[in-house]
């Protein structure tokens, strides 16, 4: 009950800044302009319109992600909200759970407004979706909330600046572990090869999250998730799902035992 | 209601982790139904150790009790109230928003929450405000809401950082009404301030602290009691007792024959009877005059 109060106040705070309304309206202007764009080319059309649709959306919504996250507590403690808040009988973990949840309600609720917009340039293509299409949103959407986490982590004890800087490297990186691995693997230099194991096994890989080119491959030849990956669909939706959330976890305990030991001065 | 054992903060301050001891060894008690008045300084310790017992900081040592529960059970912030230091709160949020929010994180009912919300609008004499985003409050409207929110479960105790700092004279007048009132309920107030005539109006009980530590606490008669500037004796001449008091006096005023005379110390208070005895005048009266509460804080500093 009390973490809802929070959670709700967050999503009216999110819903009242007006850095979302930006990155909303650009999202959705690139999703319409995909409709153009594939005029230009000779079949393919869909396939155009979903790589750039899909990219607009987990592109901006990391984005609303990290932009209004590294606020998130940040905010409250400059602003010396959190006085007042934090002396209410509630505890400073349920503070960071209602934050949290607060901001991953206002980030599903623009994932399907920017999803609305993406099917609806899709039907006006003459084309349509199936589910696997959402599965891949779904997976988009627990990139979401790792990347959430993480901004939530940064804004208990460092500046926005740093914090968007931090997240943002996470999010990069996160995307090229199966690189450094690669790379490392090809290394001669033994310490750059442990280096790089450990890397790639201490950071999230969000690759795990990206099933975009599967998924349009299947839209485009009308084939459903199950038929192009031979029962492993649901499988790989759910190991995703459990990884994202083992790594959220992980990242939201940390900046618990932070949040919990920090004074405010 | 309130006590606390030997609390102490430090902070480290800076890269190289310099040491500031803010808070040194404080032990206090705040009884029921009384309004206490913490004074100090800026930088004194008064906001750190409001701070402690409000849950934001962690003392480095040291306890305390809020109505017989240490202040980590959170249960104790369901019957106390808190308004910090130039309040500042959602400023995107209305007044009535802002308090029905608040409202939720204490777990009022809807019903009592909108009824105690329109309540507490008219008490702080914010009517007609509660549709205006707080980032179009002023300063008092903010300190006023502040004060509301700290007001919304209707606590017994209620801790206030400076309550009336940024304040006009008559905004002033209407907190110290409204802590009066407090008291009238039965609720234990807990203040802070720097700002002596605040105290001396309304305080049973005051604190000093000076560079974090207490100095002195107990009922501001007491306080200032114990230190008397000088003693004023009223004395009417016949003759000839000018002549001899001069100069055993600090000062002395002659109005036809009466004479005001201030001296020193109770033993020349002594003298000066005997000399008006021997030339048969008439003593009016002897008043020791005490320190004003002003006067006793620098003091204080002073030898701090």
């Amino acid at each position: 009950m009390r973490e809802l109060a929070i959670a709700f106040n967050t999503f009216r705070e999110c819903i009242r800044d007006r850095i979302l309304y930006n990155l909303l309206i650009f999202a959705i202007l690139i999703i319409g302009l995909s409709g153009i764009l594939s005029t230009l080319s000779i079949g393919e059309q869909v396939r155009i319109i979903l790589n750039i649709g899909l990219a607009a959306i987990e592109i901006f919504g990391v984005m609303m992600a990290i932009f209004l996250g590294i606020g998130l507590v940040y905010k409250e403690i400059d602003r010396r909200t959190i006085y007042t808040i934090l002396s209410k009988p509630i505890k400073r973990y349920q503070f960071l759970v209602g934050k949290f949840s607060g901001l991953l309600f206002t980030l599903l609720v623009n994932l399907i407004i920017m999803t609305a917009g993406l099917v609806g340039v899709v039907y006006l293509m003459g084309w349509h979706v199936n589910s696997t299409f959402f599965y891949c949103l779904w997976l988009i959407f627990m990139e979401f909330v790792l990347i959430t986490s993480l901004a939530l982590l940064f804004s208990c004890f460092s500046t926005p600046t740093l914090s968007a800087i931090f997240t943002l490297s996470f999010f990069v990186i996160g995307h090229l572990t199966e690189d450094i691995k690669f790379f490392g693997s090809r290394s001669e230099n033994p310490f750059l090869q442990k280096a790089s194991t450990i890397l790639y096994y201490i950071l999230p890989n969000l690759e795990n999250f990206n099933i975009k080119a599967l998924v349009i491959d299947t839209i485009v030849r009308g084939l459903y998730f199950e038929d192009v990956s031979a029962g492993v669909g649901l499988k790989l939706i759910l190991f995703s799902t459990l990884y994202g959330l083992f790594y959220t976890a992980i990242i939201f305990l940390l900046a618990v035992i932070i949040f919990e030991k920090r004074d405010f001065k | 209601m309130i006590r606390t054992e030997g609390l102490t903060k430090v902070f480290t301050v800076g890269f190289r982790g310099r040491k500031v001891r803010a808070l040194e060894g404080l032990t206090l008690e705040v009884k029921r139904g009384e309004i206490f008045g913490f004074l100090g300084p800026n930088g004194a310790g008064k906001t750190t150790t409001i701070k402690i017992l409000t849950g934001l900081l962690y003392p480095t040592e040291g306890r305390a009790w809020i109505m017989g529960r240490e202040i980590g059970d959170v249960s104790v912030k369901e019957r106390m109230g808190f308004l910090p230091e130039n309040p500042s709160f959602y400023e995107y949020l209305t007044g009535l928003e802002f308090l029905n929010f608040y409202g939720q994180l204490l777990k009022i009912p809807y019903d009592e929450r909108l009824h105690r919300i329109g309540e507490l609008f008219s008490l702080v004499g914010l009517e007609g405000a509660e549709e205006l985003q707080l980032r179009r409050y002023s300063k008092g409207m903010i300190q006023r809401i502040g004060i509301a929110q700290a007001l919304l479960n209707n606590p017994e105790v209620v801790i206030l950082d400076e309550p009336m700092s940024g304040l006009d004279p008559l905004g002033r007048k209407e907190i110290r009404d409204l802590i009066l009132r407090l008291r009238d309920e039965g609720k234990t107030v807990f203040f802070s301030t720097h700002i002596l005539s605040d105290v001396e109006m309304i305080c049973d009980r005051v604190a000093i602290l000076v560079k974090g530590r207490l100095k002195a606490v107990g009922p501001l008669d007491e306080l200032l009691g114990g230190y008397v500037k000088s003693i004023e004796v009223t004395v009417r001449d016949p003759g000839g007792v000018f002549e001899e008091v001069k100069d055993l006096a600090e000062r002395v005023i002659r109005r036809e024959d009466l004479l005001l005379i201030s001296l020193k110390d109770e033993e020349t208070v002594e003298r000066v009877i005997e000399v008006v005895r021997e030339r048969k005048g008439r003593i009016h009266s002897i008043v020791p005059q005490r320190l004003s509460l002003e006067e006793y804080f620098v003091k204080m500093q002073e030898e701090g």
